[in-house]
């Protein structure tokens, strides 16, 4: 694998995201959590980028940081979240469960992903993604991208809008009074 | 940049997502690990679509991230109808389906 700018821009996201991802998840804070996982869709948005898709990693950073992650901020202050206690029942053993657990599921993937890409020495695991091959950068274009959700996709478009209409009158009406026992 | 290196690494963050589901008893925090898990799933479809020079990934993600965004406005508002009803957000303390 030649030494290029994508490598070396690949490794510097892949090291930040991971890093930032695995803090959010050990973080005892729920605040910083919140912050870390912007550090992750943050890398993540620069993977879209490497990848060609211009207008996925935009509406990725809109979407995620802009909107969903100020919400989980939001109601992180509104409950007045302290930091999770140090005492708790069973944690050795849940710690060891979740461990295994993840473990098992990581062996499972990485065969699955070894057995179909990595040992086939064909041009399956010898292409390159994300190559600034001019036909590929138009691919991922937002020209593109709205001609075919408005025309194959139009349909799926449409369900989408009435599923966020949905989502929000579930949300106010969820949020808006308080439940009765 | 191969393709199976994007896949390892969309692998290992759905695992440190998993991971959080299973270890955290907050419920936003699980609630982000979930988000985490999408967004490595996200990963795939952008890395595939740009193997395959193909645009129907991208499309999905748009999907997905719109079930997402549905997704957490409502289970946001879940959790802060269960704060006020339990005073609490840690799973191991809302184990009770009736009261």
């Amino acid at each position: 694998m030649a030494i290029n700018l994508h490598t070396i821009l690949f490794s510097l996201f892949a090291v930040v995201g991971l890093l930032a991802a695995l803090l959010m998840i050990l973080h005892r804070n729920p605040v910083y959590s919140a912050i870390f996982l912007i550090v992750t869709l943050f890398a993540l948005a620069g993977f879209y980028v490497l990848l060609n898709a211009p207008f996925v990693a935009a509406v990725h950073i809109i979407v995620y940081a802009g909107a969903i992650m100020v919400l989980f901020l939001f109601v992180i202050m509104l409950l007045n979240l302290k930091r999770d206690p140090l005492r708790e029942r069973g944690r050795m053993a849940r710690r060891t469960i979740a461990t295994v657990l993840v473990l098992i599921l990581m062996v499972e993937i990485g065969v699955l992903i070894g057995a179909s890409f990595f040992t086939t020495s064909s041009e399956a695991a010898g292409a390159a993604v994300g190559l600034a091959a001019a036909d590929s950068a138009a691919v991922g274009s937002t020209t593109n991208i709205g001609r075919q959700l408005f025309t194959t996709y139009l349909l799926p478009f449409e369900i989408a809008s009435l599923l966020l209409l949905v989502g929000i009158v579930g949300a106010v009406i969820l949020a808006k009074r308080k439940l009765t026992t | 940049m191969p393709l199976g290196y994007y896949l390892v690494l969309s692998a290992i963050l759905f695992g440190i997502g998993v991971a959080g589901v299973l270890l955290r008893r907050n419920a936003i925090v699980i609630f982000m690990s979930i988000e985490l898990m999408l967004n490595a799933v996200n990963l795939t479809f952008v890395a595939f679509a740009a193997h395959l020079k193909n645009l129907e990934g991208q499309i999905f993600v748009f999907f997905v991230m719109v079930v997402a965004a549905a997704e957490v406005a409502v289970g946001l508002a879940l959790i802060v109808a269960i704060f006020r009803l339990k005073e609490t957000v840690f799973v191991d303390e809302i184990n009770l389906m009736k009261w």
